[in-house]
């Protein structure tokens, strides 16, 4: 090592440093000392196991006192009592134990010598010839073939387990299905989670309902249907027709004011469902993203970066609200090849 | 009579009064208030006294026919619910401009409250008030009550109704403390931020079921105190501050030298 | 005689298991290992007990939890819950709350000791930390730490989920957009974890197995490995009087440290039924069963998870999201949830190595630093700590902005201007103090207490008696090393060659100088000699002729 690059001690000149001082001494407790000081602080701790067992003996009391009857209060005092007694029962031992060890055991320090962790030089010799023995009984050194051929088949049996575990543990992989919801022309939106069709006539300026499509009680009642509600949730909202400001694109995806949002946030996909109704914004309790459903849901605060997508609605025949179509972008938060 | 007058000066005179003006208070709100029939036959007196309690009180700011203006809404069609809801919790009259009208000990009486409902009703047809039996806990169903209200009011009001926070400084209000009555015309009229829920989104009996479901709540929680029901932001701080708090304390104890 | 008999039984069986085990040499061993006694040692202890406790009452839990995400209608209470089609995992969790006797206190306990697990973790982190405790020989042990903490975190994340309840349903839906957000396999990988479109019905079954079986079976082996170095490095030590790095002062493990460690365990465990008996914890009735439809005001993670709901929270949208030939990248989502956890993580794993380098010190270490002798240290764990608390307050700001009466808009501004100020200014004040805190002791040791006796000289001079520190008290505040920055070798060498690692040199240097440019010496033998010299007046029992006048305030 160079002069230049300073190790970093300070002062290794052993007459510029203080001397040790040593070990503080030993100062003795009351009860090394004082005989009845020493017999109280055993009773104490004889006290504290009694208590652990009171404690016990009060959980076991409880256990079969309080049957817990399904109410919220009968709950609540079967597991207060429980736990209670478990508490004592264990605190018990502990201070004991502790108090025990600090007032009545020998409290004078010891000290012991640590020692190098680093081998000495000649185990580690010993260790480095040893090893070279093994390699050179193998033989692995001089041949290279079966080197080789060993790592191959160590590196490629794993395929075995992964190759199945993969092809599976993704369902179908088919990751297009995250473009379609369950929305389709026709499609009557119904109140979630009751089910019950919407009328236009039935939504009022300022109402928000939480919308599903009206599938059959079958299917929301099947595995499935969560999967698929995950993408269908809707906000069905109606404005003023005067505050309502739409893209020309979008002219016919409402009616009369009503308008249908994606619940599903486009920041990580949280159901956005706070609606203000006087500042016609909707904000998603996760992560505040607003988004002004006066204007095209777009965003105007919070995490989330794209409006949120429209569903396009209209009426049917009988005054009931339909789906024009599925929704014409993929819902909830972006990924990859959302765009393709 | 002439007992009764000359206990006049007693001491008690203004308490023994002051019970009497409640009981009778209460005694008009018992009749009038809970029945939307009241509401609706109105006496043509009651809805003259509400208009004069209208001028004076609420027409500087929503106009003199209740007309409203840019920012303040009209009242023409909100009906006796809406009425009754915002001066009840004494949110209106409003105090001051703030970003909501808060909750306040109410200004007006219950009889003169039911006076305004009746004049602002009778300019245009809206939502009755409440009978007692719609908003009867007793009647609802909470499992029911339950899944509406995850779904349509837990947003914003926290899943068992510990109030949550809007955006710019609003917020979703506390229901644990709230008059059945109130949370029936909440639902039903929207007030503020809150959207409307009509009775074609949440029916009567679902909105019952909601209150049932919030009447359930005054148990507090099977699992001992309720922390604030806030979830795990105050169950976090709890254990840092209970939890490891006595845990450390423990260990300083340990790690002291016995005396 | 029970005493004899007991006595020649204990033999019997000690002679029985040497003769198989060679028992003996490990009891000499171990029993009377030194162990140093300091609250803050016990923090990993915490961890360690609150540890066993999960693993108790989580197989108790076991024993009634049905993993299972197929619907079923629920029979029972409570009586929000009653007829409600939700799934097996929450319906036998609410069978387990209140059907089970002792099964919501074990609930109860279970959530408790894992949010205690966590936060023990944390502050014995902050201990190992701040007092150096990392440096040669632990760095390895500092890793296998960290890797702990990140393996409670996912205990932590996986257990969570297990009810199939509304809240943290949707904390797997943030979970599955975080994922999607990562570019080209994000949709693959949310595939992959929710054997499908999310939620499927593949997630709580495989959050279970890795709840029940894969992490614990890590944390286990870890604390293993964790524990079998704590052993063989012996444990670090405060420094003090008779404290070296070639020895260990405390009290042997059998019996004092074995009823202390013993009995404090049954006090974590004690504190922790206390809490399940006293305090609800994650109420799941009332979130609901899973529906990705609703969600709760107040939609939170555990506190541990809070700073990447903060990060989440605070990452505006606006220009955040590219489009590069057709492709999204979402950065608004991958930055505060990828890169910002990124960032803290490898600040943990890399500290030790990044300080030793600039340092150069290849020393083993056994006597552990004051937080204040090392400025920089410190003054860095501050800010870091200070980040990460900003970020969990930031995942609040919806609870700050109801109980303080604040706009939510606001709060979340004012976190994102403090996210990249307060670290700063927490380091800025933190290495301040430090040094303030060093001079301090300086002045001290040469010094000495002020004492309140005031003396006047004879010449009229009124002087403050300065008692000069005893031993001990000056042997704790000179005995650490200033380290100074490193000095880089010159560019060429003798004959005007280019050195090679010049530059890597140099940036070490310019690090180094980052640590340890500012810096307090101790007070050398030869200071205090000189300073007692030139103020003999500290000496006043020995001098004559002065007066003593009273004692008060110097001021």
């Amino acid at each position: 090592m160079s002069e230049n690059q300073h190790s970093t001690d300070v002062t290794s000149a052993d007459q510029n440093t203080f001397a040790d001082p040593g070990i503080p001494e030993h100062q003795h407790r009351r009860g090394d000392v004082d005989a009845a000081a020493s017999k109280r602080a055993e009773r104490q701790v004889v006290v504290l196991f009694a208590i652990s067992v009171i404690g016990t003996i009060a959980s076991l009391v409880a256990y079969f006192a309080f049957r817990p009857d399904g109410t919220t209060s009968g709950t609540r005092l079967s597991t207060l009592t429980l736990g209670l007694g478990m508490a004592f029962a264990l605190l018990g031992i502990g201070l004991a134990a502790v108090h025990w060890a600090k007032a009545i055991m020998n409290d004078t320090e010891v000290s012991e010598e640590r020692h190098q962790l680093s081998s000495p030089d000649d185990v580690r010799e010993a260790a480095v010839a040893s090893l070279k023995a093994g390699v050179d009984d193998s033989g692995i050194a001089r041949r290279g073939m079966l080197k080789g051929a060993a790592l191959s088949a160590l590196a490629l049996f794993p395929l075995t387990i992964a190759v199945p575990l993969v092809s599976s543990v993704g369902g179908d992989w088919n990751v297009s299905k995250l473009r379609h919801t369950r929305w389709e022309k026709g499609m009557r939106l119904a109140t979630d989670p009751t089910g019950r069709p919407i009328k236009a006539s039935d939504v009022t300026i300022g109402s928000v309902f939480h919308v599903i499509p009206d599938v059959s009680e079958k299917e929301r009642s099947s595995g499935e249907w969560l999967s698929e509600k995950a993408k269908a949730v809707v906000l069905l909202i109606r404005l003023d027709p005067r505050d309502l400001h739409e893209a020309d694109d979008r002219k016919g995806w409402s009616y009369d004011g009503i308008v249908a949002y994606s619940k599903i946030c486009t920041h990580v996909g949280c159901p956005v469902a706070l609606y203000e109704q006087q500042t016609h914004h909707l904000l998603c309790p996760c992560h505040q993203s607003t988004f002004d459903v006066a204007d095209g849901a777009k965003v105007v605060f919070g995490p989330a970066h794209r409006p949120l997508p429209q569903l396009p609605i209209t009426v049917d025949d009988d005054g009931y609200l339909v789906a024009q179509s599925d929704f014409h972008e993929p819902v909830g938060p972006s990924y990859w090849e959302r765009l393709k | 009579m002439k007992a009764l007058a000359a206990r006049r000066h007693h001491r008690f005179a203004p308490v023994v009064l002051l019970l009497l003006a409640l009981l009778v208070t209460g005694g008009v709100y018992a009749l009038l208030a809970p029945s939307p029939a009241s509401a609706d036959s109105a006496s043509t007196q009651d809805i003259e006294t509400g208009k004069k309690l209208f001028q004076a009180n609420c027409a500087t700011c929503h106009g003199p026919n209740a007309e409203g203006s840019d920012t303040v809404p009209s009242l023409v069609g909100v009906g006796a619910a809406a009425v009754d809801f915002q001066v009840s919790t004494g949110r209106m009259p409003m105090a001051a401009n703030g970003p909501q009208a808060i909750e306040k000990p109410a200004q007006f009486d219950a009889e003169q409250t039911s006076q305004l409902a009746a004049y602002v009703a009778s300019l245009g047809t809206g939502p009755a008030i409440p009978t007692a039996d719609q908003v009867d806990p007793a009647k609802g169903d909470a499992a029911s009550g339950a899944a509406i209200f995850r779904t349509n009011c837990a947003m914003c009001h926290n899943a068992v109704g510990a109030g949550g926070a809007l955006s710019e400084g609003k917020f979703a209000p506390a229901l644990t403390d709230v008059d059945p009555r109130n949370i029936y015309q909440a639902m039903l009229t929207g007030p503020q931020s809150m959207p409307v829920f009509n009775d074609a989104n949440v029916s009567p009996d679902e909105k019952r079921d909601i209150i049932a479901y919030l009447a359930e709540q005054h148990d507090g929680s099977a699992g001992g105190l309720t922390l604030g029901a806030l979830g795990p932001v105050s169950e976090g701080l709890w254990a840092w501050v209970v939890g490891l708090g006595l845990l450390i304390g423990a260990a300083v104890w340990i790690g002291a030298k016995s005396s | 005689m029970s005493t004899t008999t007991t006595e020649r039984a204990a033999a019997g069986t000690a002679d029985y298991l040497d003769q198989r085990t060679g028992l003996g040499k490990a009891v000499k061993e171990f029993a009377r290992k030194t162990f140093p006694d300091h609250w803050s040692f016990l923090l990993g202890e915490i961890a360690l007990y609150s540890l066993i406790v999960l693993i108790l009452s989580g197989f108790f839990l076991t024993m009634f939890f049905v993993p299972s995400m197929t619907l079923v209608t629920h029979d029972g209470p409570p009586a929000t819950m009653d007829g409600v089609l939700m799934s097996e995992a929450f319906s036998s969790t609410l069978r387990t709350s209140f059907e089970v006797r002792g099964g919501l206190l074990m609930r109860q306990i279970h959530h408790w000791a894992a949010l205690l697990f966590m936060a023990s973790i944390v502050t014995h982190m902050m201990r190992v930390f701040f007092t150096g405790a990392f440096r040669k020989p632990r760095e390895l042990n500092w890793l296998v730490g960290t890797t702990l903490l990140i393996l409670g975190l996912a205990a932590g994340f996986t257990g969570y989920s297990l009810p199939d309840d509304v809240l943290s349903g949707n904390g797997l839906r943030i979970t599955d957009g975080v994922i999607k957000s990562i570019p080209i396999i994000g949709s693959y990988l949310s595939y992959f974890v929710f054997g499908g479109e999310f939620p499927g019905e593949d997630i709580i079954p495989r959050l279970f197995t890795l709840h029940i079986f894969v992490v614990p079976g890590l944390i286990l082996a870890l604390v293993g490995v964790h524990l079998f170095m704590l052993v063989l490095h012996k444990h670090t030590q405060y420094p003090g009087g008779g404290r070296k790095d070639t020895n260990v002062v405390g009290f042997p493990l059998f019996p004092v440290y074995t009823a202390k460690a013993g009995g404090f365990f049954f006090i974590v465990f004690g504190v922790i039924a206390l809490m399940g008996a006293t305090m609800a914890i994650n109420n799941v009735w009332n979130y609901g069963p899973f529906d990705p439809s609703p969600v709760s005001a107040g939609a939170q993670p555990d506190w541990y998870m809070l700073f990447l709901e903060g990060s989440l929270r605070l990452m505006p949208g606006q220009g955040t999201e590219w489009v590069i030939g057709g492709y999204t990248l979402s950065l608004n989502i991958l930055v505060p949830a990828v890169i910002v956890p990124g960032i803290l993580f490898t600040f943990l794993f890399v500290y030790p190595f990044v300080e030793a380098a600039v340092t150069k010190d290849k020393r083993e270490h056994h006597v552990l630093d004051r937080p204040r002798n090392v400025p920089v240290r410190t003054a860095l764990g501050v800010a870091f700590l200070t980040a990460f608390i900003i970020l969990a307050l930031a995942g609040s700001n919806d609870l700050i902005a109801t109980h303080f009466s604040l706009s939510i808009n606001a709060i979340t501004w004012a976190f994102r201007i403090l996210i990249f100020v307060g670290p700063w200014f927490a380091f800025w004040v933190t290495k301040r103090i430090c040094l303030g805190l060093q001079r301090k002791d300086r002045e001290l040791v040469l010094h000495g207490h002020e004492t309140g006796r005031i003396v006047r000289f004879a010449n009229g001079e009124y002087i403050e008696v300065h008692r000069p520190l005893d031993d001990q008290e000056r042997w704790l505040r000179v005995n650490y090393d200033a380290h100074r920055p490193l000095e880089v070798e010159p560019a060429t060498d003798s004959r005007g060659v280019r050195r090679k690692g010049y530059k890597q040199d140099r940036r070490m240097a310019r690090l180094s100088r980052f640590f340890y440019e500012d810096r307090v010496e101790p007070v050398t033998p030869a200071e205090l000699e000189a300073a007692h010299s030139h103020g003999a007046h500290d000496e006043i029992g020995a001098a004559a002729g002065r007066e003593e006048i009273g004692s008060g305030s110097t001021h």
